[in-house]
């Protein structure tokens, strides 16, 4: 996977994507942007939001052992899973266990970030995505580019014939009469899916929450895939990071107005499914909830990046993201594309990587994810941040255990060049030689630039230098030999 | 009243023109400035990309240069906002790895009294009318920093909407990123450049003559990425507009 802007260099080239991309996240955004303000207390909700996980991800410890107790008294089972191996291990043994070799999903973060498919797949066991979007994705051996819409760079055209060439491979074919009508699309998908539903012994989910007092886990959806993997199968194992953890069912209410307000621009979402543990004659016989941490206690040890922690995966920062819109979320090059996921990725799997150590600068800063995110997340502070890890190294937590890393590799030159300037900018008359020199040679300045300054020449003119800087226009104006000008007193 | 102005890098090497013109229009409103020539950058290029210690140095030159003025104005959102929004997470940071206090101090003085320049006139001088003349037909883009971390609001509008002779018109997305953003415009280039021309073709299709932001350096990469479009639409500040008289169009 290379690095965000060669990634991104080749997907802003594709037209059809950016035209895609543009429709869909222009859509949303103003339907969100109506959405919300229909609440007079949003900023209230979104205070009480970011409160909340705040306290949640304080007290992790207490309120995890409080879940764990919870889970266990209503006779589910609970497993530790330290990273995506071991996750991916646990779950495999769970549906080995079962004897079954086929598994219904809900859609589900958690599961996408640790690559629980492609590891149940080495066990010969197929799993079956079945939200919509996913099963696009599946279908279309692609893969996921929105949190919330995995499937939003593809167009209806696109969607119709992937299911007619590839629906047969993996059940029930696609009718004849598929057109790329949004209901007739549906509708293969209902037909195609119904199969897996009612044939299933063992469905795996995610959460959106985990409640500690109660030991109930909730799962958000549109499309009531969700409900029907979660109730009909006899087994159901949930993957859930750590983090989606609220104290108490009350809590609740604040997040069940804010996600969906903010993801899918609903005032509520169609299906809102609840589970705590097994109950008699009614849903899965056997459950099991596999908490992951994979990177998040290390992010937590962070205190300005912990705040990623409070993430409620609405995707509203990807819809009003300028570069998301695009790059689009395959240049991200992880389950989580966008703001969020430029400052999540590179914290769960460290900035070693040349990807990962371009994910905080896949931003231009704007502060439009940080004005509409529900939690309050201040990705653009979160953002800097990581640039300063990537460029100077520093303290990190990794796997529980405090180091030091070194700076990114690649950074030698553009460290030079930042001290140099800075070096300059504080003495200001070096810095007056140097608009000096830029003016008198004004008339032979390039309108193309060598090195990393050809990046901004390919596409823009630059400006040009004027004869005289303010510095100087003000010295000969006003300047009493290089003292102030007028002032009251 | 002892108001000092930062002219910024930005402005004072590539656009001398616009700390002329904000000398111009407080000196007319009755402000006498002050220019500490001890002033430099605010430090964001250098904060943005990642270069933390290497801002410190620009903090203290900033708090000790303006120490002995009671206002700040700034014609560009994004140094101000720098100021505002960084220079006490810089002071703090300094402070929690045991550099002392000094630097959170001086980091702490200078926010209260640093403002944008339509924040200060309307703000502080509490004029929306300045007395501008500019018979041009105008569209706005508001910045993101003076937009989102300032706060700017309606007050570049309301100033913009009391010039005579000014017919301004609405910019279509006007609120999304011009695609400058620093170092952004480098590292991320195709992005930077894609936002960019969908910015210059909104901006060319309001028909305006101009288009006004309250920041030089946006305008640089809007007005570059404009003349390499062939639009003839041009950059301007607002402080060129609000410094123009029917005597003297700026």
């Amino acid at each position: 996977m290379p690095a965000f802007p060669a990634a991104a260099d080749a997907s802003t080239r594709n037209t059809q994507l950016r035209a895609n991309l543009r429709h869909a996240t222009h859509t949303i955004r103003a339907k969100r942007a109506t959405a919300v303000a229909e609440l007079d207390d949003w900023s209230s909700l979104r205070a009480a939001g970011a409160a909340i996980k705040d306290r949640s991800l304080r007290h992790l410890d207490h309120y995890l052992e409080q879940l764990e107790s919870a889970v266990t008294a209503a006779g589910g089972h609970v497993h530790w899973a330290a990273d995506a191996d071991e996750a991916n291990r646990i779950v495999t043994e769970l549906v080995q266990a079962t004897g079954e070799r086929e598994v219904v999903k809900v859609k589900s973060m958690a599961t996408q970030e640790i690559g629980l498919n492609g590891a149940l797949a080495t066990a010969g066991i197929t799993a079956y995505e079945t939200d919509l979007a996913e099963l696009i994705v599946q279908l279309g051996d692609d893969l996921p580019s929105h949190i919330l819409v995995p499937a939003i760079h593809r167009n209806r055209g696109e969607i119709r014939d992937i299911f007619a060439e590839k629906m047969a491979q993996w059940g029930r074919p696609a009718p004849e009469w598929l057109t790329d009508a949004p209901a007739d699309l549906a509708e293969a998908a209902r037909l195609h899916l119904r199969e897996k539903f009612l044939n299933a012994k063992v469905g795996i989910s995610g959460a959106n929450f985990m409640v500690a007092e109660t030991g109930t886990l909730v799962v958000v959806e549109s499309e009531g895939n969700g409900r029907m993997c979660l109730t009909l199968p006899e087994t159901l194992i949930s993957v859930v990071g750590i983090e989606k953890i609220v104290p108490t069912f009350q809590d609740l209410e604040v997040f069940l107005q804010l996600l969906p307000r903010s993801s899918t621009a609903e005032r509520m979402n169609p299906y809102t499914s609840t589970w705590t543990g097994t109950t008699d004659a009614d849903g899965p016989r056997t459950f099991h909830l596999v908490l992951l941490d994979n990177g998040r206690t290390d992010t937590l040890a962070d205190t300005v990046g912990r705040q990623a922690l409070r993430c409620i995966r609405c995707s509203a920062c990807l819809n009003v993201c300028p570069v998301y819109e695009r790059a689009g979320g395959h240049a991200y090059g992880s389950a989580y594309p966008g703001p969020i996921g430029a400052i999540l990725t590179p914290q769960l799997r460290g900035v070693q990587s040349e990807l990962d150590a371009s994910l905080p600068y896949a931003s231009s800063l704007c502060g439009a994810c940080y004005e509409v995110c529900p939690v309050a997340i201040d990705i653009p502070e979160v953002l800097v941040h990581l640039r300063e890890r990537v460029v100077e190294g520093g303290p990190v937590s990794v796997r529980g255990t405090r180091t030091v890393i070194k700076p990114a590799k690649g950074h030698a030159a553009e460290r030079a060049a930042m001290r140099a300037a800075r070096w300059a900018l504080d003495h200001p008359r070096v810095l007056r030689t140097g608009q000096r020199l830029a003016s008198r040679t004004r008339r032979f300045h390039p309108r193309r630039l060598p090195g990393p300054g050809r990046a901004w020449s390919d596409t823009r003119e630059l400006p040009k230098v004027p004869e005289e800087s303010f510095r100087d226009w003000w010295q000969r104006t006003r300047g009493e030999s290089g003292t102030e000008g007028r002032k009251t007193t | 009243m002892r108001v000092a102005l930062f002219i910024t890098c930005v402005n004072d090497t590539l656009y001398p023109h616009t700390g002329q013109a904000v000398v111009t229009l407080l000196e007319r409103l009755g402000v006498e400035v002050g220019f500490p020539e001890a002033q430099s950058c605010c430090g964001q290029p250098q904060f943005n990309t990642g270069y933390r210690h290497e801002t410190e140095p620009l903090v203290r030159r900033y708090a000790a240069a303006f120490h002995d003025y009671d206002y700040v104005v700034a014609p560009s959102g994004s140094c101000a906002a720098m100021v505002r929004d960084n220079y006490p997470r810089i002071g703090a940071k300094a402070a929690a790895e045991g550099r002392g206090q000094e630097l959170a101090d001086a980091a702490a003085e200078a926010v209260p009294k640093t403002y944008e320049l339509t924040e200060f006139l309307t703000d502080v001088l509490k004029v929306t009318d300045v007395g501008a003349y500019y018979p041009h037909t105008v569209t706005y883009h508001p910045t993101c920093h003076g937009l989102r971390m300032l706060g700017l609001g309606d007050r570049p509008r309301s100033l913009l909407a009391a010039v005579k002779g000014l017919n301004l018109v609405e910019l279509p997305g006007a609120d999304e990123c011009c695609g400058f953003g620093g170092t952004f415009a480098v590292k991320n280039a195709a992005v930077s450049a894609a936002m960019g021309a969908d910015k210059a073709r909104n901006i060319t299709a309001t028909g305006a003559e101009a288009v006004c932001t309250v920041d030089n350096s946006c305008q640089m990469h809007i007005g570059g990425t404009l003349a390499r479009q062939g639009s003839t639409v041009r950059p301007v500040h607002i402080a060129e507009i609000l410094a123009s008289t029917e005597g003297n169009v700026w």
